[in-house]
């Protein structure tokens, strides 16, 4: 073993104990605030697990989108929904965790059976390496260029969606009749509505 | 096992932690109370997938990396999928008062 392949071994080992620890605690810990700065901690060393595959330009992207915008986002919602609640005790939770825990080491043991009997075409064509960034770049304005597109589009609809879903509207006058609207009527539109059939 | 080690880390390693990974966020997608937490667990998902995919571009599909080209796509999708899960939550906080997954009954039959 040289050096180099070495510290790649060592990278990978921290890298992935990280992972999937990080993993576990952010599915187990109680307190979801802890939660979700594991997940940051996952998805930064999910970060460099692309970076030992000699994939830059993705690890660059994956820090940005993920730990930049997506778990921002995840602590706003933390923020915005914060309330110690007591949850209501269900019946055989017990039961119902090792059940699904039995089904996803299930799933596991699968994986890994498809994983170890396939036979990989190993090894592959020559790496580009540092080239990737130039090569993913080829790719999304030659032959990805309609879901390139499609991307934009989609990010754009899910933004417009986002802000309608999140809103809350209050209208002066009626959209249709132009009169002004019942004031009641919006007062009771800001109380929730369904509180009543939760408490029956 | 000496197959397994030599040129470690092999693909087969990242499939692992991947399927691991995988698994993880499947448990925690199935036993969250937390709506919030169940998103997480999808981001969990999707990041495996991602796992995958880029140990396939890299050991297999070498000179025309088609796998970092989708990951990139998945990422996208990720965030538009968190940024309208999170807007369906804020408003479903409104109206219930609640983020725990078993009082979300309301499609139920």
């Amino acid at each position: 073993m040289t050096i180099a392949t070495t510290t790649e071994l060592i990278c990978f080992l921290v890298l992935s104990a990280v992972v999937v620890f990080g993993a576990l605690g952010v599915v187990l810990l109680s307190n979801i605030v802890y939660s979700a700065f594991l997940l940051g901690g996952v998805f930064t060393a999910v970060a460099g697990l692309y970076l030992l595959l000699n994939a830059s330009f993705v690890a660059a992207a994956q820090i940005l989108v993920y730990v930049g915008a997506i778990n921002v986002l995840i602590l706003f919602a933390i923020m915005l929904v914060n309330k110690r609640e007591d949850l209501k005790a269900i019946a055989n939770l017990g039961v119902r965790r090792a059940v699904s825990g039995g089904v996803c080491l299930g799933l596991f043991a699968l994986l890994v059976r498809v994983v170890v009997t396939t036979p990989w075409n190993l090894p592959g064509p020559p790496a580009v390496g540092e080239e990737a960034t130039a090569r993913i770049g080829e790719h999304l304005f030659t032959d990805y260029l309609l879901p390139f597109e499609l991307a934009s589009v989609l990010l754009l609809m899910a933004m417009i969606g986002a802000i309608v879903l999140a809103r809350r509207d209050v209208l002066a006058k009626d959209v249709v009749t132009g009169e002004t609207a019942d004031q009641a009527l919006i007062e009771k539109a800001r109380t929730p509505l369904l509180l009543e059939r939760r408490s029956s | 096992m000496t197959d397994l080690l030599s040129g470690f880390p092999s693909l087969q390693a990242f499939l692992f932690l991947a399927a691991m990974l995988f698994c993880i966020g499947v448990w925690g997608l199935i036993n969250s109370r937390n709506a919030v937490r169940v998103l997480m667990s999808i981001e969990l998902m999707l990041n495996a997938v991602n796992i995958n995919l880029m140990s396939f571009s890299s050991y297999v599909d070498g000179d025309l990396i088609r796998g970092q080209v989708f990951t990139v796509f998945v990422i996208t999708v990720a965030a538009a999928e968190a940024a309208v899960g999170l807007a369906i939550l804020l408003s479903l906080y409104r109206n219930r008062v609640t983020v725990d997954m078993e009082q979300f009954n309301l499609l139920r039959w």
